[in-house]
């Protein structure tokens, strides 16, 4: 490849705090890389472990998990059990071969645009340093643009 | 209503893009995006594709309300801006055409795509990536209906500071019964404790006991002083909340306030709550002479009869035979619909900042004190004295923002402290004479007649100098200085430090939020800041509410106020409890868990994590239950339960997964030139 590598990145958010700080980042028009598409929760805490695996599996070369500030959840103390599941998951991913430099953990308020958008920049900027994620499990399809990507089935 | 309930492979969705104006369509080819998702979702059951200029427009909500009829669209999804914002209007228009509201979903486009990428063919994609994201997420929508829960029209009223009892009193006065809970023997806050109040300078008492009164004799009104909230349960329009009636060792029922055993008692105690130290009070007393309720309690700690076993000369002299020395605390368990918390502030410890003196060097006050000290009803009757009780200052020195804008104590203003000033120097002026040193940082006076107050202050001769005070010291050099307290400063305005000499100095100290407000919060279920004043459900556009459905927040919980901004939440949190009573009933959103019974393997791993105690353990049929009213939605114990056995709504695990995938359809161009 001579082209510079672009990664594709998943990122989870809180409904009440980091998703607002997109809508932010939006209103204040601060640019950062489109490289990212992000999924709402309820709560930060509402994250399965599975969805992180899922993100992987389905072609994300990194993994952004943003939630509410410590202190300051919508849901008293939810955050806290994603930081704890944040926790986990990087010493699961290590074993898969999955340098846990590609799962990330934000705390964004709703006021935090600038801040997000800047995580976000910075986030690509290290994967895409890191390159693409060596999965054999890895379903993403390289292929030119303008054609539709095809899902290959994992095999159980 | 009537939704063809197909199942996945054979819906019939909808995609809407819309341009925004320019807002959208001048980054993204919203018309590529349209015809792509026609054509390249058509596997994912999309049916339609359109674009228009203003989706939500009368005229773009009636083409998305026309196609559900004439294409019989299952599905819809709305390529626009946030979900925050018109996520309402996309579910009304589906909901209008006969369609579930909850079966419609929304990408937001604008703010995470068009306003936020610079090059035109990423956004485009990016567009694209989101919309099919979005189809592959509305396909796992189900039909919900919002929650009905039945409101009872009690309301409980935490705090009877001005806030609370503004709240009181306007619910009472709709015919709604209310408990107000204080934990004081008197209601009336920090207001009854305060001489005059900024920028009209009428006496607080004047203002604020006739409405002490009202809550007393109000028959809607049940007012539990010397009480205390220990524990709380249940959900929207049906708390239980437990309360604790300390012993007062004063029989209410026999009681008329007459004062005789207060007079009798011979044992003065050193008042530390009402007059901060200042004055005396006896071990039965009332906190001030306009107390509400009447009745005086009993101060077990300090009380002769309680210390030695004789004595017992307030029940010798009441006349009624009210004293009751056996007294237990009482716990009762009230039955609310609603719930203000309107708890208030705490004081800044002055002895925090050890070089303002205070506690070390006797002529320097806290703002509280002085209050107190200007007050006709107060331990000076109203005279400004030094620490000595007899000598007039000749020079007083106010400094602001004692504890707050300050890295080390709070960061925030804390809002009146600059009026306050103003108005001390005001009655420093007015009652001795002095000459009046105010230190400030910024002058804040932003309210109605409040620089005006600032003026004429300033017109008085009040000496107003801009720096922080470094240093308050008795280190005279100077002959004449002895005896007097040394302010120093940099006054900023001119770029010098400065001495002041001065003979009382008085410390505008901050409003912190109550000691115990994380315990409160945790109380309730609703949260802090890292401040620990409770936080709205939106700082602007729902101050008065919670997070939490039912708990409402009202006065200076949520942060310094001023009285009136106070009385306006006092007011506001009641009209928001009344028009829930009004409605009798609630419809909550749907989002919430629920476990599957057969999936769920008693584990009660999720027992632990629902932080509104949301969930509960069926011992007999070994599973764990969700009660559906308390329930938030967060999706911790859906995320948490090892079996999958809890299903969570509108954001459920298929929804999110289903998400991921359709987001990863679109791959990002491998051959793209770095973005900055």
């Amino acid at each position: 490849m001579d082209a510079q590598f672009e990664p594709l990145i998943i990122g989870f958010t809180c409904n009440w705090c980091s998703y607002r700080a997109a809508d932010m980042a939006g209103t204040s028009r601060v640019k950062y890389p489109a490289n990212i598409r992000l999924v709402r929760l309820m709560c930060s805490g509402g994250l399965d472990p599975t969805f992180v695996l899922k993100a992987f599996t389905c072609g994300a070369d990194g993994v952004l998990i943003t939630g509410c500030h410590p202190g300051e959840c919508h849901y008293i103390e939810q955050n806290y059990k994603a930081l704890r599941r944040v926790r986990l998951l990087t010493r699961i991913l290590q074993p898969m071969d999955i340098e846990p430099a590609r799962l990330m953990l934000v705390w964004a308020s709703a006021a935090e645009g600038v801040h997000l958008a800047k995580e976000i920049t910075q986030f690509v900027e290290e994967i895409r340093a890191l390159g693409p994620l060596n999965w054999p499990l890895r379903t993403r399809v390289i292929e030119k643009p303008k054609q539709a990507a095809q899902l290959v089935e994992i095999p159980a | 209503m009537t939704t063809t309930n197909a199942k996945n492979g054979d819906h019939r969705i909808g995609v809407y893009v819309c341009h925004c104006g320019s807002n959208i369509a001048g980054v993204v080819n919203v018309f590529e995006v349209a015809k792509w998702a026609q054509e390249n979702l058509a596997d994912q059951g999309v049916v339609v594709s359109k674009e228009y200029k203003f989706m939500c427009s009368s005229l773009g909500q009636k083409l998305i309300e026309e196609d559900i009829q004439k294409e019989k669209l299952d599905r819809v999804v709305v390529a626009a801006c946030s979900p925050h914002l018109h996520e309402k209007t996309f579910r009304g228009a589906a909901s209008r055409a006969g369609l579930n509201p909850y079966l419609c979903e929304m990408a937001s486009v604008r703010e995470q795509v068009s306003w936020v990428t610079e090059d035109h063919e990423l956004a485009t994609e990016k567009a694209k990536a989101m919309v099919s994201g979005a189809v592959a997420r509305v396909r796992e929508h189900e039909e919900l209906n919002r929650i009905r829960v039945p409101i009872n029209a009690s309301t409980l009223i935490v705090g009877g500071g001005i806030a609370g009892i503004q709240a009181a009193l306007e619910i009472a006065n709709s015919g709604f019964h209310v408990y107000l809970v204080e934990r004081e023997p008197s209601i009336g806050g920090h207001m009854a404790q305060f001489d005059k109040t900024f920028p009209t300078l009428d006496c607080a008492a004047c203002i604020l006991t006739p409405r002490m009164s009202e809550v007393g004799m109000h028959p809607n009104i049940e007012l539990l002083t010397w009480s205390e909230v220990e524990h709380v349960d249940g959900y929207l329009g049906n708390y239980t909340v437990t309360v604790r009636k300390k012993a007062r060792y004063v029989d209410t029922s026999l009681c008329t306030g007459c004062g005789v055993c207060w007079q009798k008692c011979p044992k003065k105690v050193i008042d530390d709550k009402f007059e901060v130290g200042l004055g005396y009070r006896k071990a039965i007393y009332t906190p001030f002479e306009q107390a509400v309720p009447r009745f005086p309690v009993l101060d077990k700690e300090n009380c002769i009869y309680f210390e030695k076993g004789t004595c017992k000369a307030c029940e010798k002299f009441c006349a009624v035979g009210a004293i009751k020395l056996d007294d237990q605390d009482e716990v009762i368990k009230l039955s609310v619909g609603n719930v203000i918390l309107a708890t208030g502030y705490d004081m800044f410890d002055a002895r925090r900042i050890p070089r303002y003196g205070y506690g070390r060097l006797p002529n320097v006050f806290t703002s509280l004190e002085f209050e107190r000290m200007c007050n006709a009803a107060g331990p000076t009757n109203g005279a400004v004295v030094l620490r000595d009780g007899k000598t007039a200052p000749k020079s007083v020195a106010i400094v602001h923002c004692v504890g707050s804008r300050d890295k080390k104590y709070n960061t925030y203003c804390s809002a009146i402290c600059c009026m306050q000033s103003l108005k001390f120097a005001h009655l420093v002026k007015e009652r001795t004479g002095a000459e009046v040193y105010n230190f400030y940082i910024d002058m804040r006076t932003a309210a109605k007649d409040y620089d005006e107050f600032y003026q004429k202050v300033l017109e008085e001769g009040a000496n107003l100098i801009r720096g922080r005070v470094a240093e308050v010291n008795d280190a005279t050099l100077f002959g004449g200085e002895e005896g007097k307290l040394l302010i120093q400063v940099e006054d900023t305005l001119i770029g010098k430090q400065r001495q002041i000499p001065v003979d009382m100095v008085i410390l505008a100290i901050a409003l912190e939020p109550r000691h115990d407000s994380a315990y409160v919060a945790r109380q309730f279920g609703i949260s802090t800041n890292s401040s620990g004043w409770f936080t709205e459900k939106h700082p602007k556009l729902d101050p008065v509410a919670t997070m939490t459905d039912g708990i409402f927040i009202a006065g200076c919980t949520s942060g310094p106020k001023d009285i009136p901004a106070s009385v306006a939440q006092g007011s506001a949190a009641a009209a928001r409890v009344v028009s829930y009573i009004e409605q009798k009933e609630l419809a909550l959103e749907p989002v919430r868990g629920s476990i599957v019974a057969e999936k769920c393997s008693g584990c009660r791993i999720c027992n632990g994590l629902c932080p509104f105690n949301a969930i509960s353990f069926d011992e007999e049929k070994y599973v764990s239950e969700i009660n559906q009213a308390l329930c938030q939605g967060c999706g911790t114990c859906v995320a948490a339960c090892p079996a999958g056995a809890i299903a969570g709504t509108v954001f459920s695990n298929q929804q999110v997964l289903a998400q991921i995938e359709g987001l990863m359809r679109v791959p990002f161009h491998e051959t793209q030139p770095a973005m900055a």
